[in-house]
């Protein structure tokens, strides 16, 4: 007998889709507001859900004494060699401390000095205890008037009809049952994508990784399928981190300010340039011209600084602590050994994501994007998140304000739930979920840059991965779900697979290297001023149509998308030919 | 990176499989278990919830892990993290959640 998933419809003003930290916090802004029910639909559950899980060990966006926004903005700038959007940067941190005050009222410890002022670290960071931080901000949420939450229902589709988002369609991942939700308005806080790439543990530990290993680039999936604009998926971002266990290493560069060392004992900090990329890049080149493994030199700590870093790591990434204890050999006895890590796609680290307006506002009228799902705007971390989710709600607000003609979009939804009905009646099949993803994450490996590669492609590579993800396409229409279980990590296989094709264009459209190992094209090898631009694109019928757009400087007016009387985008910015 | 759940001291109560950021507990028998323990992330949610202490957190050999396991219990506002080897106690940390990192 066939399945046959059941569907429950579900009516709201505004759908939040993922209550991580932008989803939450949009959340918690809308209900201070009050007057419009917001329901926040959640993949797992909003309390531990997101890159928070764990806790994070400091609040790296903050606007410290002595400095102002501009300085932000032009350090996120600087690090990624001009490549952003300044005018989303600048409101994003004229918002940071207020979000950042907002979070110690609401009961994150932060560390104060004797006066009662934070106490920094480095120019931009502040001192705090945030293991509990997720749960903090998924009460702020709970807590908010008129707000709904609904746990462990992954959203697959957008539902739009002539580019004007009317709601969203998913499924509960415990139970044969489907939503479909209609929604006056739509924020998309996904998170970005991890799992594009093989792995720096492929075996038993594949998920130790950086990010989330079930942020699997879902908004920006749903996203490009309505024809969504995306921004600079070609600067990936790859984290420097602790080899093996994958935990944070600004801690320990901050912290107790060790610098980094290669295999035959010289600091080489400094010598590839102190950008994000160019730290990644120098380890990278150590170890290829033989000189690694590369380390944190940290054998000249006081054991009452290995004390504090087991406490710091145990509040954000515990495995490092374990492993420490376990080999019986601290940091203070034994340098802390480094690797980069595969690349993800991350809209809070780089400037990936959708093409978004001053009021987070996407092409689709009303769908807004907030946090690591949005682009433009880098290094975001915790409180930009936090802003841009502020910023996105601010904009849903006047939007609903101005009122909407939705009309009934009866049975629309349909082609969705024959997609899950598919999977789950598709017949047994010798190729498994699991094998496409691995073949997924060799084909970006091998031929888009991934760790094997020392994260450089070229543009012959790059034609030959369009070629064999397109392929697997193919091969997942066939994939079987034994249950709603195997249907989750289908689709997170499908926005895996989506992200990787646009991903692969916009890597091959960058016709230069402006940043080393984040985009290390090898057929293009120089940075080069004439992509002094954005990289953009839009998914059509006949494939990815690429549009180049000029920069968005700090002295240029706001950039506001206007849509047309039938809802097709207007102006979007403007266009380079 | 993983976890296993003790299942004489899991009494069922789905907190754990509640919280798992990616819905990777599951139930069997009024246990709780772990469906895919090669797709953890390591994130301790779990430990955090248990009331019993049945969830011990482990690496997996192919990241330096031996076996030793870590546990997790709060009293107030100390949690404490308990590292043992088989049914020997190597050390715990204590840390005041009152109190923010020093780093």
């Amino acid at each position: 007998m066939s399945k046959n998933i059941t569907v429950e419809e579900l009516n709201t003003d505004v759908l939040i889709i993922g209550g991580g930290t932008a989803g939450c916090y949009g959340a918690y802004i809308l209900g201070q507001d009050g007057r419009y029910k917001v329901l926040i639909a959640e993949k797992a559950n909003i309390k531990r859900s997101g890159c928070l899980a764990a806790g994070v060990n400091a609040i790296n966006a903050y606007i410290t004494k002595g400095r102002v926004p501009q300085d932000y903005v032009d350090y996120c700038k600087n690090d990624a060699k001009g490549i952003v959007r300044e005018d989303l940067l600048l409101s994003m941190s004229e918002g940071l401390n207020e979000a950042t005050k907002n979070l110690e009222d609401n009961g994150l410890v932060i560390l104060k000095d004797e006066n009662g002022e934070y106490v920094t670290r480095g120019n931009r960071n502040i001192k705090i205890n945030g293991e509990n931080i997720k749960p903090i901000l998924a009460k702020m949420a709970n807590d908010s008037k008129n707000v709904s939450v609904i746990n462990h229902v992954n959203i697959t589709d957008l539902l739009v009809k002539d580019n004007r988002v009317y709601g969203a369609v998913g499924f509960d991942v415990n139970e044969e049952k489907a939503y479909v939700i209609n929604a006056k308005s739509v924020l998309m806080a996904t998170g970005g994508a991890s799992g594009l790439y093989k792995p720096n543990n492929p075996g038993f530990s594949r998920h130790k990784m950086w990010y989330p290993p079930f942020n699997t680039g879902a908004g920006y999936a749903m996203g490009i399928n309505v024809g969504a604009e995306m921004t600079t998926l070609e600067m990936r971002f790859i984290a420097l981190r602790c080899k093996d266990t994958i935990a944070p290493t600004g801690t320990i560069a901050q912290g107790v300010k060790a610098k980094q060392m290669n295999g035959v004992g010289e600091i080489y900090e400094t010598k590839y340039g102190v950008a994000t990329c160019e730290r990644v890049y120098g380890t990278t080149v150590e170890n290829t011209q033989g000189r690694g493994p590369c380390y944190l030199k940290t054998d000249v700590i006081s054991k009452e600084q290995e004390e504090d870093l087991y406490k710091a790591y145990l509040n954000m990434a515990p495995s490092q602590t374990l492993k420490w204890i376990e080999g019986g050999q601290g940091p203070a006895e034994q340098n802390v050994e480094i690797e980069g890590t595969e690349p993800y796609i991350v809209g809070g680290h780089t400037a990936s994501g959708f093409w978004i307006d001053d009021d987070r506002a996407t092409t689709v009228k009303g769908l807004y994007a907030a946090g690591d799902v949005a682009g433009g705007a880098p290094q975001k971390y915790v409180t930009g998140a936090l802003v841009e989710g502020k910023i996105a709600a601010e904009g849903i607000l006047k939007l609903l304000d101005e009122g909407n003609s939705l009309s009934d979009f009866d049975g629309a939804f349909e082609p969705i739930i024959n997609n899950y009905n598919k999977h789950l009646n598709n017949s047994d099949s010798n190729i498994s979920i699991e094998q496409v993803e691995e073949a997924m994450q060799k084909i970006m490996d091998e031929y888009a840059g991934g760790i094997s590669k020392h994260y450089q492609f070229n543009d012959t590579g790059l034609v030959i991965a369009r070629k064999l993800i397109l392929g697997l396409f193919e091969v997942f229409e066939k994939l079987k779900a034994t249950d709603v279980d195997e249907l989750l990590q289908i689709y997170e296989l499908r926005d895996r697979l989506i992200v990787c094709l646009s991903l692969i264009e916009h890597l091959h459209a960058r016709k230069e290297t402006r940043w080393h190992s984040f985009a290390e094209n090898m057929t293009h090898q120089e940075e080069d001023d004439n992509y002094k631009l954005y990289i953009n694109s839009i998914k059509e019928a006949d494939g990815i149509k690429i549009i180049k757009r000029p920069l968005v400087v700090d002295d240029y007016k706001p950039l506001k998308f206007t849509f047309n009387e039938d809802n097709s985008i207007n102006y979007a910015g403007g266009v380079v030919l | 990176m993983s976890i296993k759940i003790n299942q004489d001291k899991c009494i069922g109560c789905r907190k754990c499989i509640e919280a798992c950021p990616g819905n990777l507990i599951k139930l069997d028998n009024k246990k709780a278990f772990i469906k895919r323990d090669r797709d953890c992330w390591g994130c301790t949610s779990c430990l955090k919830e248990c009331k019993t202490q049945a969830i011990e957190f482990f690496l997996g050999a192919d990241v330096g892990g031996r076996g030793t396991i870590l546990t997790f219990k709060e009293e107030g506002p100390i949690k404490h993290w308990i590292f043992s080897a088989g049914d020997r106690e190597i050390r715990t940390i204590d840390i005041n959640s009152l109190e923010s990192n020093k780093y």
